[in-house]
C-alpha cells in the first residue's frame, strides 16, 4: 500500500492541472446572476429622441448583447446573432459599449443589425454597472427583469445549444 | 579620470532627478488614495496585473470611476463594495473570508498538519528502531578494542 501514495499524490494533482487546462480564465463568474439587471435608460442607435431602458421589456425573455464597432470578435459573433434574430427565438437587444468613433450606426446599415434595439453607451457606464469585462457579454433576462445568465466572448454553435436553448426553454414556460 | 567619468554619468542620469509629473487638477491626496487601493484590486482584462498598473481601457475608466467616488468622499470599503457589486470578488487580490474559501485559508494549515503527522510518526518509528543499534554496542567495543590494540 505504502509504495501506491506517492503514485496517488502525482494522480490527483496531476488531475487538478488537468482540469485547470480546460478552464477560461476569462470566465469569471457574475454577481448579477440571480439578481436584478441594472436600471439604465440610454439613447436608442440610429433612432433620435428614442431611449431604451430594461423595463421596457418586462414580461419578456431576452438577451443583451454587449458589443461594439471596434470589436473583432463582436464581427464574428454577428452573422450567428444575424440567424438567431431571423429565426425570431429570442429579441436581442444590443449595447453599444464605449463606440466613440460613433460608427455603430453605419456598421449596422451595411451589415444588417441583429438587434431590436440599440442602446448608446458611449461613456461605458452602463457596462460597468453591468460588470462587462470585454466584448462580446452576453445576458439572458428573464420576464422579471433578472439576470438568469452571462455569457463570456462569441457566442457560438455548441455554447447556443448548450447553454442558451435550454435555459430560455425553461424560462419562456 | 574616474572623476570625470562619475561626473558625466551623473549628467547622463538628469532625467532621474524630475520629479514625475502630476496631472494638472488632480488631488495628489486621492491621487495616492486611488494608487494604494488598486494596488490590492485585479485588472479584469489583463488578470495578472492590478489595476493600478494596468494600461487596459477599463482600468483606466475604472480608476477614474475611484477617483470620482473618493471625491464624492467615499471611504475605501464603499469603493471595494462598489467593484465588488459588479465584478464579484475576483477583482480583489486578497480573498475574502467565505464558507467557499475556507479550503483556501486553512489549505496551507492542513499541509502542515500532515507534514507535522510524517515528521512524528518517522521520528516515532526511528526511535523504536534504537535498541536494534544498542545490541551491537557490545560488538562495538570489541572493534574498538581490535583497533586500539592494532595501533
Amino acid at each position: 500500500m505504502k509504495r501506491w501514495i506517492p503514485l496517488l499524490i502525482f494522480v490527483a494533482l496531476a488531475g487538478f492541472l488537468y482540469v485547470g487546462l480546460h478552464r477560461d480564465p476569462r470566465e469569471v463568474p457574475s454577481p448579477f446572476i440571480g439578481k436584478p439587471a441594472p436600471a439604465f435608460t440610454l439613447p436608442v442607435v440610429g433612432q433620435p429622441g428614442k431611449t431604451f431602458s430594461p423595463s421596457d421589456y418586462k414580461g419578456k425573455v431576452w438577451l443583451l448583447n454587449v458589443w461594439a464597432p471596434w470589436c473583432v470578435s463582436c464581427r464574428q459573433e454577428h452573422p450567428v446573432l444575424m440567424q438567431l434574430a431571423q429565426a425570431g427565438i429570442v429579441p436581442i437587444v444590443g449595447l453599444n459599449w464605449k463606440d466613440k468613433d460613433r460608427e455603430a450606426e453605419a456598421l449596422l446599415a451595411r451589415l444588417g443589425s441583429p438587434y431590436t434595439a440599440v442602446a448608446d453607451d458611449v461613456g461605458g457606464q452602463t457596462g460597468i454597472n453591468y460588470g462587462v469585462t470585454g466584448t462580446p457579454e452576453t445576458y439572458v433576462i428573464d420576464k422579471k427583469g433578472i439576470i438568469r445568465m452571462k455569457h463570456i466572448g462569441i457566442i457560438n454553435e455548441e455554447a447556443w445549444q448548450t447553454k442558451f436553448v435550454p435555459l430560455l426553454k425553461e424560462l419562456n414556460q | 579620470m574616474k572623476r570625470w567619468l562619475l561626473a558625466l554619468t551623473m549628467l547622463l542620469a538628469a532625467p532621474l532627478w524630475a520629479a514625475e509629473a502630476v496631472p494638472v487638477g488632480e488631488d495628489p491626496a486621492i491621487e495616492q488614495r486611488m494608487v494604494n487601493l488598486s494596488t490590492d484590486l485585479r485588472c479584469l482584462v489583463c488578470q495578472n496585473e492590478t489595476l493600478a498598473g494596468s494600461h487596459a481601457e477599463l482600468a483606466e475608466d475604472l480608476r477614474r470611476e475611484i477617483r470620482q467616488q473618493m471625491k464624492q468622499g467615499k471611504s475605501d470599503s464603499e469603493v471595494i463594495q462598489y467593484l465588488t457589486d459588479r465584478y464579484g470578488d475576483f477583482v480583489l487580490y486578497k480573498p475574502p473570508f467565505r464558507s467557499y474559501t475556507l479550503l483556501l485559508w486553512f489549505g496551507p494549515f492542513i499541509f502542515l498538519l500532515g507534514g507535522a503527522a510524517v515528521w512524528y510518526f518517522t521520528l516515532k518509528k526511528r526511535r523504536a528502531m534504537k535498541p536494534a543499534n544498542q545490541a551491537g554496542s557490545e560488538a562495538l567495543k570489541q572493534a574498538v578494542d581490535l583497533l586500539e590494540k592494532r595501533n
